[in-house]
């Protein structure tokens, strides 16, 4: 006993040393995304959420109000209710159609025998284009008065909407210009209908099943997980849509803002105001970045919740097994 | 053997530090310099920056030319010069503490925002130690845009007025033998002056009176009547004010008097870009239009066969004896509070803004108003057939600009979108919706203060 009981003292020493060395090891590799996610990530969010409580104009020192802004902005704020109203149309239609126009794509892209190469390069290509640049050129394109969209239209007797200036079509029209720009969508579900397992179609043909149901109990459970990725991806950017409705506004009202001609964001009458927008408006417009933090805020916990119903519906999309 | 974790701690540590020192830096997002340098001997040899707005080719080359003038004068102290700048850049650049030392915005808005926050520097000190007296060496209207509740952060670096251009040619073809004066006329006058398409779309229109019509904004016109946007103690005044449904509702019975808000947006939607060539006066799609003095230049360099003529805009019906007003705005010059060169700075900021001879040639070169009483004297526009109306509503005592206000030009904002509300006939109530826009606005101006 008295022969065994250091070197059973000596054991945990040693493995302590072990465990902490690998720790310390783990650590080491992990710091570049530690550092990134401390700087980045968790600094920002704590900046935000106290900034959110201050009343804040980027210039001078942040004072403490308290629930101030919080309450401004919840209640006597009202481009914040239409902004989200904008973004809940924006999640269900674009992100919805965005994923069956990708998928479908994604589905003939695979079919075609000639020619897939170049469909592809050339559905992929708009995805490539500066949204600034991209967003100008629809503008162009759907211009009411000159544009050729319209001109078409008309010379075929169908009626012309007015696309960006009018109230009523301005957010189907960025949601062309998103079905437009399907790139990113068409190679993810091009990669993962290349991925299902051909003998399952075989035997699925075998078994004599039509079109429907092939994709309904072949295909669909196979790429779930990616339609899935899809949506969360779409929920995530829509919530943060800006460059898009900010520049087809500006350039469809025509108005630059100089003094006295003020740009009002979300032209036409709002219904392009997302709430990235209103950041930017409170935070470096009207130097108001207490409220300014509070919208971000607001965003990023929609976006989570988003996430998290989506992740938690995750067993239900995909078929149990 | 027992280097390397002493290594590794040491590396560690150092991770830790380095994570610190990011963090403490991102925390540190002061000012910076506030106000070092101002006891700078004068002949010393400094660099200091100079950020504006214009981007336009020939105006960045007037600058350029302002700023040789200043050089030549003061050879120690050499400016750098950053052009095309917003006022976003600006409160960025002075927040990081390594932005200009002189600013100069665009737009009068955010006065009262630079001179509450201290992001521009008080001029008052600057101006007393040179003997310069504002009331005696600038308008009126320009002493007041470019303060706020007392404070001078800003000088006036040359000015804008609003008038009426109008296409002699299609005047004569209408028969019309001069330009309207009232509001009245005006309607009389746009509706001789539409050309229509077969399909009665508008080939030209006379004028087109809703609120995206570039410089037809709501702020602009709103001036011909005279408004009292704030009361005494600051709070909004819209609903009170009788002048604002009287224009809310003017421009709803000019629009319908036109063809309609629909019929006028869609040709609306044909113009080219405003600071263009295709700019709709200039090419011919609009027979009159509202636009400040620098359009003068524009035509001149653009469309220089083009036959037109400028007057005052119009005014309503029951305010005649105000013909000649507009509404006033410029652009505006002060010191970035994060200067370390602010003696500098105010020598250059001084030069600009009251060198007689530099703001004559300044002006001239981009065709805006002189913004001292000596400069609007000596300046050859007032003699331009074109340019004089604009001098004149310059110096129209009705004049009058929108004021500064502690979040910007909020307030307009909040004015612009229900205007563009009200012009497509979802404005509601008239009454009500003023009561409701003071609230908001008065709302918007408390959280900020």
């Amino acid at each position: 006993m008295t022969t065994t009981a250091p070197a059973a003292a000596e054991v945990p020493a040693a493995l302590r040393r072990q465990r902490r060395r690998r720790n310390l090891r783990t650590l080491a590799f992990l710091s570049p995304w530690l550092i990134g996610f401390t700087v980045f990530f968790a600094y920002p969010l704590c900046a935000t959420v106290y900034y959110s409580f201050t009343r804040y104009d980027l210039i001078n020192a942040p004072v403490w109000v308290g629930l101030r802004n919080w309450n401004y902005v919840l209640n006597d704020y009202p481009p914040l209710w239409q902004a989200l109203r904008n973004t809940l149309w924006l999640v269900v239609v674009m992100v919805t159609l965005r994923v069956i126009f990708g998928l479908g794509l994604g589905m003939l892209a695979i079919r075609l025998k000639r020619g897939g190469g170049l469909f592809r390069t050339l559905s992929y290509l708009p995805y490539l284009a500066p949204p600034v640049a991209a967003t100008i050129g629809f503008a162009f394109l759907l211009n009411p008065g000159t544009g050729p969209v319209n001109h078409l239209l008309g010379n075929v007797g169908i009626p012309q909407p007015g696309w960006f200036n009018d109230p009523d079509w301005s957010k189907p029209a960025l949601t062309l210009l998103a079905l437009w720009g399907i790139g990113d969508l068409l190679v993810i579900f091009t990669a993962s209908l290349l991925d299902v397992p051909r003998e399952q179609y075989e035997a699925a043909e075998l078994d004599g099943v039509g079109p429907w149901q092939r994709f309904r109990y072949v295909t669909w459970p196979a790429i779930t997980p990616v339609v899935l990725f899809a949506v969360v991806t779409g929920v995530i950017q829509t919530m943060q849509y800006y460059t898009q409705a900010m520049v087809a506004g500006k350039v469809a009202s025509g108005i630059i803002g100089n003094s006295g001609q003020s740009f009002e964001p979300g032209y036409p009458q709002g219904t392009t105001l997302t709430l990235p927008q209103l950041v930017y408006e409170e935070g470096f417009s009207t130097f108001n970045t207490g409220a300014a933090c509070v919208i971000s805020l607001l965003l990023f916990v929609i976006a989570m919740a988003f996430t998290f119903l989506l992740l938690r519906r995750r067993s239900g999309l995909l078929d149990d097994d | 053997m027992h280097r390397l974790p002493r290594l590794r701690r040491s590396i560690t540590t150092l991770a830790c530090a380095a994570t610190l020192a990011l963090m403490a830096s991102a925390c540190a997002g002061d000012d910076g310099g506030s106000g070092t340098g101002a006891e700078e001997a004068p002949d010393k040899k400094v660099t200091i920056t100079f950020w504006h707005g214009w981007s336009a080719e020939s105006e960045t080359k007037a600058v350029d030319d302002l700023v040789a003038k200043f050089t030549a004068k003061h050879p120690n102290i050499k400016v750098k010069v950053v052009s095309n700048v917003t006022d976003d850049k600006i409160t960025q650049g002075i927040r990081s503490g390594k932005g200009p030392d002189v600013v100069s915005s665009f737009t009068t808005d955010n006065v009262g925002q630079f001179c509450t926050s201290g992001s521009w520097t008080d001029l008052a000190p600057w101006l007393a130690k040179s003997n310069i007296d504002p009331a005696t060496t600038f308008p009126k209207p320009v002493l007041d845009y470019t303060q706020f509740q007392g404070k001078r952060c800003a000088l006036p670096l040359l000015a804008d007025s609003y008038g009426l251009y109008y296409n002699k040619d299609m005047f004569a073809a209408a028969g019309i033998t001069q330009p309207p004066k009232t509001f009245t006329e005006l309607a009389e006058t746009a509706k001789k002056l539409n050309q229509l398409n077969g399909d009665g779309t508008f080939k030209v229109a006379g004028f087109v009176p809703t609120f995206h019509a570039y410089e037809f904004s709501a702020a602009h016109t709103l001036a011909q009547f005279g408004p009292t946007y704030q009361t005494p103690d600051g709070k909004s005044n819209l609903s009170k004010d009788p002048v604002v449904p009287q224009f809310f509702n003017w421009q709803k019975q000019f629009v319908e008097s036109q063809g309609g808000f629909d019929k006028l947006e869609k040709f609306r939607t044909t113009f080219g870009e405003e600071f263009s060539a295709e700019n709709p006066f200039m090419s011919g799609k609009l027979a009159m239009t509202m636009d400040g003095e620098w359009r003068t230049a524009m035509l001149a360099q653009d469309a220089p066969n083009l036959n037109y003529g400028t007057a005052p805009f119009p005014v309503p019906d029951d305010q005649q004896d105000k013909y000649g007003r507009s509404y006033l705005t410029g652009t505006t010059v002060g010191i970035a509070k994060s200067s370390h060169h602010q003696a500098a700075a105010w020598e250059f900021v001084k030069f600009v803004t009251t060198d007689t001879e530099a703001l004559v040639a300044f002006s001239q070169a981009i065709h805006n108003v002189p913004s001292t009483n000596a400069a609007l004297a000596a300046s050859p526009l007032a003699n331009d057939e074109h340019f004089k109306p604009f001098i004149d509503a310059f110096k129209h005592p009705a004049s009058n600009t929108t004021p500064a206000s502690p979040n910007g030009g909020k307030y307009q904002v909040t004015l612009s979108e229900y205007a563009y509300k009200w012009e497509a006939g979802q404005g509601g109530d008239l009454t009500k919706s003023l009561a409701d826009l003071d609230k908001q606005i008065d709302t918007d101006v408390a959280q900020v203060k």
